[in-house]
């Protein structure tokens, strides 16, 4: 597989503060990569840098072979950077349908407004809000406000998406809902970045993970090394969570947590 | 995909749509003939109209679809009055001098606006509105150009009172119809879309790919384009102009309270408020000229706690509703 987003020793300082401190890594085509770590470790900073909010203070983001670094977000959202917001961003006054029409008219290049409509709809019936297309976007409920942010990402037609904590607030059943959305948005060949809490959601999803803590890059792997990476228990996950792993499912592997 | 046809908001026209259009073209053609009955007292009355109208929807662009509180319609207006002027004392022909006046002023605005449209809500209000106290200043006191504190005489329209009354009027219903036809397209278009995106979320827009700081411009340079038409066609209009007349601050004010009265971001909202405005200014307020402007005040201030939304976007049939129903409860008490 060949490689679509690699970050080089990006780094972002906030005056004194690191807050992102020479982090590398890179996304293959068709990945799922988590991004886990602790409040305030960095990770939508991160997202800010490579969608180009933010300026990094030194580093480069190579995306689809071509240095990006220097960006502005509606340049990234053309080229097929998709990101989502970890509160969600709606265009209160429009419709669901016009929320997500903009996605596709501006990012994806619909020809036409009719067009981007049609589009619209088939990533509407996808997330499952076409029976509320036509109702205000304000009037979704919490769930259904994050599908529509997923819709409209996903109406950007973007090569890689970078998931935000779509699913913090959303109640167990939610999320499984949820996780069955993500798997079929990675089967359609998406490159995806979560960035989640939520463990059973990164672990059920992610074929590689990354830990971000105080700005700095500490571990990298596949999910079973991660977890049990002395550095991440201690930082993160704490000791509890990893002997539960250890006790629970050590042959089983991650698939079934 | 089962359900695309059917519940796409289609853009066909449904007599709903049609409807205002229908309007607006009875209200044009009686505007049109209106000369032809009327005396010149009307005809000034209908050219004020007609401007205020073009000002409206000018500031519309901007305002209304783009949401940036722009004071900067003077700004423009002037601008264009004092190119307009300063061209056809040069000796240029009338109708060139105005054309010319217009694309310097767009020229400006769009200029001006990649600069102050880095500023967003009060500091953009603020910035907006010095523009005009600027200009006005420049103009005061670049007497060599612009004849200061004294004015600028434009050389009198040829063919006396009537036949002068009727061509300003119709120039400026031109204005009127090209500034809503140009209204008409941006309401349709990807750039009218990608404006009420800016509007209602600045950094969503530009998540979702809209080129904001592009929009924001064309959008500026929009409101100003037919500013710059109106003010060099007034100048030659009333043939005189002087700074504070041609960069006032209350007419600043006044086209964006016009806009609010009949509907922001709306096609017919900027038309009917002015007009409206214009009209109930010449036939009640004008009688308490001492109150001139404290009246504007209580209006501009009955408008944001009441009509937050304009005319245009009042519930109509839920107002009538709750007045049937009081009437029955009335009669039932």
């Amino acid at each position: 597989m060949s490689t679509i987003l690699e970050v080089r020793d990006l780094s972002k300082n906030f005056g004194g503060l690191h807050a992102v401190k020479n982090v590398s890594f890179s996304l293959k085509k068709g990945e799922i990569v988590g991004l886990i770590g602790p409040n305030g470790a960095g990770k939508t900073t991160l997202v800010n840098l490579i969608t180009g909010v933010l300026k990094a203070t030194s580093g480069n983001v190579i995306f689809n072979g071509q240095d990006v670094t220097a960006q502005r977000p509606f340049q990234a959202a053309r080229s097929g950077l998709a990101r989502t917001f970890q509160i969600v961003q709606p265009f209160p006054q429009m419709t669901v349908l016009e929320n997500v029409t903009a996605g596709a008219l501006f990012a994806a290049g619909a020809s036409h407004r009719r067009q981007a409509e049609q589009q619209a709809m088939e990533h509407l019936e996808f997330v499952g809000l076409a029976p509320q297309a036509l109702r205000p976007a304000t009037s979704l409920t919490l769930p259904s406000r994050k599908r529509l942010e997923l819709a409209k990402s996903l109406a950007m037609n973007p090569k890689v998406l970078l998931l935000d904590e779509v699913n913090a607030g959303l109640n167990t059943s939610e999320i499984e809902q949820a996780l069955t959305l993500m798997r079929a948005i990675a089967a359609r060949g998406i490159t995806i970045m979560l960035i989640e809490h939520l463990m059973k959601v990164v672990l059920s999803l992610s074929e590689r993970i990354l830990v971000l803590h105080h700005g700095e890059l500490i571990s990298q792997g596949d999910p079973q090394t991660v977890i049990t990476d002395p550095r991440v228990v201690e930082a993160y996950l704490g000791s509890k969570f990893a002997a539960r792993q250890q006790g629970v499912a050590p042959t089983a592997g991650v698939a079934h947590v | 995909m089962k359900t695309n046809s059917s519940t796409l908001p289609s853009t066909t026209m449904t007599r709903a749509k049609i409807f205002p259009h229908l309007i607006f073209a009875v209200w044009v053609a009686w505007l049109t003939v209106m000369p032809l009955m009327a005396d010149n007292y009307y005809i000034r009355l209908a050219t004020f109209v007609c401007m205020y109208g073009s000002l409206a929807l000018s500031w519309n662009f901007i305002g209304g679809y783009a949401g940036y509180p722009s004071f900067s319609t003077a700004a423009f207006m002037g601008l264009g009055s004092y190119a307009g002027a300063i061209l056809q004392k040069a000796g240029m022909p009338m109708i060139l001098a105005w054309v010319c006046a217009t694309i310097f002023v767009s020229l400006f605005a769009a200029l001006v606006g990649a600069a102050i449209l880095r500023m967003k809500g009060h500091y953009f209000a603020i910035g907006s509105i010095s523009m005009v106290e600027v200009l006005r200043l420049i103009a005061s006191l670049w007497s060599d150009l612009t004849g200061g504190g004294d004015g600028l005489n434009v050389p009198i329209f040829q063919g006396g009172p009537d036949y002068a009354a009727r061509v300003f009027f119709y120039s400026m219903l031109v204005v009127m119809l090209l500034a809503w036809l140009t209204t008409l397209f941006v309401d349709r278009s990807k750039l009218g879309f990608g404006l009420r995106c800016i509007n209602q979320n600045e950094d969503a827009a530009d998540m979702v790919g809209v080129s904001v700081n592009r929009y924001k411009t064309i959008a500026y340079t929009l409101s100003a384009v037919y500013c710059g038409s109106v003010g060099a066609i007034y100048a030659s209009w009333v043939s005189y102009i002087a700074p504070t007349d041609s960069f006032g601050i209350l007419l600043t004010l006044k086209v964006p309270v016009m806009t609010m009265l009949g509907g922001v971001g709306t096609v017919y909202g900027p038309l009917i408020g002015s007009a409206l405005f214009v009209l109930m200014e010449e036939t009640i307020w004008a009688q308490f000229l001492d109150y001139h402007q404290a009246i504007l005040g209580v209006v501009i201030v009955l408008l944001i706690f009441f009509l937050p939304g304009g005319l245009l976007k009042l519930d109509y049939k839920k107002l009538f509703k709750r007045k049937t129903t009081s009437h029955t409860q009335a009669r039932r008490a």
